[in-house]
């Protein structure tokens, strides 16, 4: 209990601190500090609760929960503000809504609702605190170099300190959300990331900044609303505003609690930036990339995800609200992942391929089974890292070469070796064989033909093969060796390259040790939820031919790497090469300069189509889906009048 | 015993300048009629995989560089054949004024095949009797490893000049010698 | 059970590449034969490949001998994972892990020709590897289990049921094979505008290992359509053998036929027949079975 609180309170407290700290190196000092707390926290937190299930803590919050109302109050009057003063009408109307609603059901209903437990911690949230606690710190620690270079090209004044601010609140929250037992609690949390996304977002000032951290805000407001709803729903019907309560209804009486459910995971989909709604989270590649990293991996995203996984016992195919949540995963997946070859810039292929991940991670949380919920929470843990890895490693490529596109990190692998290196290992993170994702999505493929949902099983076939083509691409370009260039590394903050060598230190221990991460915290918790697993999960014998498969291939790349005897001799170039591998004769005496570019497939899987079609597709699916939930509302409320 | 190189000797074909009739009669050879694919001959197309360069026409200020490159790109053990009489000489282009003369004054040449065109036959001929450097290299590269392997393709390969008796690489002597082609066919200086 | 499992993999290892290596010398035997040649030894894929080994050894790149060596070794283990029984998901996975350091591979060159080459292997890549999902995944709604050992001991041939996934699998294979029109991305046939695709960079041995790799890809590719076959019957092994070695010669017959298409045909035809013959066959199996 103590260590949770800790665990929320501390980063916040860290974050008042870091406000009025000005000098870089107090900052300095103060980050890596509390950094390493919060990483050695969150792993003290997994041991103390290694033995336990699940541990409900009854925290009597009668004043806390007075307190989280007073701030909500005060930061809808805030959105309200600035919602008028910027013309985002949506933001002030969407706030204006909600906050009064929950203050209405907490002052007249919410009170008479006996609440057991607040908070509670069970493996699932140890292994988000544990995301949040060491890649998000690990996050703050890159920031600082980063930053610093930030600010060096940046004009006026120095606005760091709030940039801080604002993630160790957001680390704080995050943990705060994921232990929370009350969802008004968990309420509380959501609209306080949201925030804290909204201010990251548009920390540059821009117009741009402001104006897609104003999308990704009216966004988050209406999954707020959707979350509103869904308490309230909860509260009138079913007489409880907790998660457990509400997952143990659903386990007695089936289908009925698809419901509230329904409004929960439209909130988790919209934060989760699933489309229609995967916009804001493309529009957020204008902040600095310790920010995209943030919201990509430990934070933001990953909490909509964590609330439809949490949903999933009461999803699935026998209700609509699970068909809804796999749909719009599914399609997401599919459409987001062929939007992404399209993409240029590293950032938004980044984006793109969070999105579709996300995708999956939902499209498991609907379907709902132990299998694919095990697929999911391992695409959580094997996402985070690879993407905050390759997120980082972008940011500093961007202040090294200049530009975030692919298409200029040409001989990135000669310029920059060690970072290429660090690149080449989160992508092979991403998408191939013995590697981490590629885990979890067979776990999903095999989890998705189990629940005969056929249309799934298309999506995750085609979209596996376009998730294949942008990321190899990529990896190509930057494991092309091109010739006479220098290394630029030498200017690299140390701090920036901890990071990035700490991440593929997990991203290798991750894949060599999934097989214990999955017995030792997934089985359990699934046994938990599901009552027992129906050997769903992958056969101990594919594990360990995977992980054999990752010791071969770190073995050999010990062994051979760069290694050779042979003669290096210069490329074919129809025998004009000008001996430099770059340039060749031209026919007319001039010697011409060739450059390389990537297949982008632009009348494909052009990125306006793309979002369009899965925009659409859906839309439909929500509409449908909350449209039926509401109508059974409106059903039962009449059999009951 | 007999190098394997030898039974799959991989051509790979470079037409200078001229009149491009050798180069149609190299490419004659693949066909149905002349089957060159027998021997295990392919017209790779690339001088990494080749081991047989077949050049025709004349050598000039424009292509001297590429012949030597193509050629520099070859893995040994590799062979030269100056297909038609402007390869092997320059031909009637040899007192043009940017004409050099044939392909040996920028390379090595193992085999010449004259003629204007240069017959099918002859240039089959003449890669099938290529062959026979091609061993002798390779026994070379066997006995000497260390000596056989070429230097860095950037350095430039000498320059042979073709004033005396132009020679073979390796012991294997010339199917068609200068002299011969001299008195058989009365190339004017 | 264990000793089988040893001796089928021992055996595909020796074996996998006399085979192919025979297989591709037929090929090219026939090809001559449908084009009034002589043609090549039979033999003559083991001279071409011995002789490779023979060439100096060069290298455009320090890195490039790392990349083929991975492809090689996840190829052969592609291949033994298969023969052993395994899982045929893991086998494609691991198929796809070893194209993936090919393509790496001709990308480390920086080789105009070798980069165009692997972008249309890349292109072929995302072109047939739905189907393959697709295949897959019938394999397992029809048997329950997606292991090469529970399907062939299945009892009921998995042909006819689905029937529609076969025509699918057939028609990719001409890609994997990289033969007639499909032959994006390199190509045994020379004059071509990307000089030898994604293998020109790659010499002497290096380039013997790549040939040695398809010898080993082709054969269990082959043994795919064996699966469709295979009821642990007698007739089963017969059928399934003869079959896969008259789609062996099938596809060179087609590409004995067809010049090469562009890629644009390659990518929609491909997507167009994994929905139409892939899907539905996998809607009537869950409908049916």
């Amino acid at each position: 209990m103590g260590t949770i609180l800790f665990m929320i309170l501390f980063p916040m407290v860290i974050a008042f601190i870091l406000l009025v700290a000005k000098s870089d190196k107090a900052r300095d000092v103060i980050v890596i500090g509390a950094a390493a707390v919060i990483a050695a926290m969150s792993i003290v937190v997994a041991i103390l609760f290694a033995a336990g299930g699940i541990e409900y803590f009854s925290f009597d919050g009668e004043v806390v929960s007075y307190i989280m109302m007073a701030i909500e109050v005060v930061l809808c009057i805030y959105i309200i503000v600035i919602g008028v003063k910027h013309r985002k009408w949506l933001a002030a109307i969407f706030a204006a809504v909600q906050t009064p609603l929950m203050v209405w059901f907490e002052l007249n209903e919410g009170h008479h609702i006996a609440i057991e437990s607040n908070m509670y911690i069970d493996k699932l949230s140890v292994i988000m605190i544990l995301i949040i606690g060491i890649i998000g710190s690990l996050i703050t620690v890159y920031a600082l170099g980063y930053m610093k270079d930030y600010q060096h090209h940046a004009e006026g004044k120095d606005r760091r300190p709030w940039f801080f601010f604002v993630m160790f609140l957001f680390l704080g929250a995050m943990v705060g959300l994921v232990t929370s037992n009350n969802m008004i609690w968990m309420y509380f949390f959501w609209e306080i990331t949201s925030l804290s996304s909204f201010w990251l977002i548009g920390f540059t000032k821009t117009e741009e900044a402001t104006n897609n951290a104003f999308r990704a805000l009216i966004m988050n407001l209406l999954g707020g609303l959707g979350f509103a709803v869904g308490i309230v729903i909860l509260g009138m019907v079913f007489g409880t505003v907790e998660l457990s309560t509400m997952l143990t209804i659903g386990a007695i009486y089936g289908d009925m609690v698809a419901i509230p459910a329904a409004f929960f995971a439209f909130a988790g989909i919209t934060k989760a930036a699933q489309m229609p709604f995967n916009s804001w989270l493309l529009g957020a590649m204008v902040a600095p990339t310790p920010t995209s990293a943030l919201l990509h991996s430990s934070t933001m995203v990953k909490a909509g995800v964590f609330m439809i996984i949490k949903l999933a016992p009461v999803l699935g195919m026998s209700n609509f609200a699970g068909i809804m949540v796999m749909m719009v995963g599914g399609i997401t997946f599919l459409f987001a992942s062929c939007a992404a070859i399209s993409q240029n810039n590293a950032k938004r292929v980044l984006a793109y391929s969070t999105i579709a991940n996300l995708g999956l991670i939902v499209a498991c949380g609907g379907v709902g089974t132990a299998g694919a919920v095990w697929a999911g929470i391992m695409l959580i843990i094997f996402h985070a890292i690879t993407k905050s890895l390759l997120f980082l490693c972008v940011g500093t490529a961007e202040h090294h070469i200049g530009s975030r596109m692919i298409e200029d990190m040409d001989g990135l692998f000669c310029r920059m070796p060690r970072l290429a290196m660090c690149m080449i290992i989160g992508i092979a993170g991403m998408f191939l064989a013995p590697f981490g994702m590629l885990i979890s999505k067979w776990a999903c493929m095999v989890s998705f033909v189990d629940s005969g949902n056929i249309l799934l099983v298309g999506f995750i076939c085609f979209g596996s093969a376009v998730t294949a083509f942008y990321w190899l691409k990529w990896m190509g370009k930057l494991s092309a060796v091109v010739a006479n260039e220098e290394s630029i590394e030498t200017g690299v903050h140390k701090t920036e390259t901890f990071v990035h060598i700490t991440l593929v230190v997990l991203v290798i221990l991750t894949c060599l040790l999934f097989p214990v991460i999955s017995s030792l915290s997934l089985v359990p918790y699934l046994e938990m939820v599901f009552g027992g697993l129906s050997g769903a999960i992958m056969s101990q014998s594919n594990m360990v031919i995977m992980v054999i498969m990752v010791a071969v291939i770190v073995l050999l790349a010990l062994l051979f790497f760069g290694r050779t005897k042979k003669n290096i001799v210069p490329i074919y170039l129809s025998g004009v090469n000008a001996g430099d591998n770059r340039t060749y004769h031209g026919s007319m005496q001039k010697d011409v300069e060739f450059s390389l570019r990537n297949w982008h497939l632009e009348k494909y899987f052009g990125e306006h189509k793309m979002n369009l079609f899965g925009g659409v597709l859906c839309t439909a699916m929500l509409v449908i889906g909350i449209g039926y939930m509401v109508a059974i509302l409106v059903s039962m409320m009449g059999g009951v009048a | 015993m007999s190098a394997y190189v030898t039974k799959s000797p991989w051509v790979v074909h470079y037409d200078g300048s001229s009149c491009n009739g050798c180069d149609i009669e190299v490419l004659a050879c693949l066909t149905p009629m002349y089957d060159v694919e027998r021997f295990g001959i392919i017209n790779c197309g690339n001088p990494k995989h080749a081991d047989v360069f077949l050049v025709t026409g004349s050598v000039n200020e424009q292509n001297k560089d590429v012949i030597k490159q193509i050629y520099e790109q070859m893995p040994e053990p590799k062979v030269v054949v100056a297909v038609g009489i402007c390869a092997c000489s320059g031909g009637v282009f040899k007192d043009c004024y940017n004409v050099l003369g044939g392909v040996d004054q920028v390379i090595p040449v193992d085999a010449y095949v004259p003629g204007c065109a240069a017959r099918p036959e002859a240039i089959i001929d003449a890669v099938v009797k290529g062959l026979g450097v091609l061993q002798a290299k390779r026994d070379a590269m066997v006995n000497a490893p260390a000596k056989a392997v070429a230097a860095p393709a950037e350095a430039v390969a000498p320059v042979e000049k073709a004033d005396a008796e132009p020679v073979a690489k390796g012991s294997f002597p010339p199917i068609f010698t200068m002299a011969e082609i001299k008195t058989n066919y009365k190339v004017s200086k | 059970m264990v000793v089988k499992t040893v001796i089928s993999i021992i055996a595909y290892l020796v074996l996998a590449p006399l085979l192919g290596g025979l297989l591709a010398g037929l090929e090219r035997k026939l090809s001559a034969k449908m084009q009034r040649r002589i043609g090549p030894p039979v033999l003559q894929p083991f001279y071409d490949v011995l002789k490779l080994f023979e060439k100096e050894k060069m290298t455009p790149t320090r890195f490039q001998d790392f990349y083929v060596l991975v492809f090689l070794i996840f190829i052969i283990a592609s291949g033994v994972i298969f023969f052993a029984g395994g899982d045929l998901l893991l086998v494609i996975f691991t198929l796809t892990l070893a194209t993936a350091f090919l393509i790496i591979a001709a990308y480390s060159s920086n080789s105009p020709y070798a980069q165009a080459g692997a972008q249309r292997e890349l292109l072929a890549m995302m072109a047939y590897e739905p189907m393959v999902l697709i295949t897959i995944i019938g394999f397992y709604m029809f048997h329950g289990s997606f292991c090469v050992r529970d399907i062939m001991a299945g009892g009921q041939m998995s042909l006819l049921p689905m029937l529609g996934i076969f025509v699918g699998w057939m028609f990719i294979l001409t890609l994997k094979f990289r033969k007639s029109p499909f032959d994006l991305s390199m190509s045994h046939h020379a004059h071509q505008e990307l000089v030898r695709g994604m293998t020109t960079e790659f010499v002497g041995g290096t380039m013997g290992l790549i040939e040695i790799a398809h010898w080993y890809e082709n054969v269990y590719l082959l043994g795919f359509v064996f699966l469709f076959f295979a009821n642990g019957t007698a007739l089963g092994w017969i059928l399934g053998i003869v079959v896969a070695v008259v789609a062996y010669f099938f596809e060179v017959f087609i590409d004995n036929c067809f010049a090469r298409m562009k890629w644009e045909f390659a990518f929609k035809s491909s997507w167009v027949i994994g929905v139409v013959v892939g899907m539905v066959n996998l809607l009537v199996l869950y409908l049916c079975f």
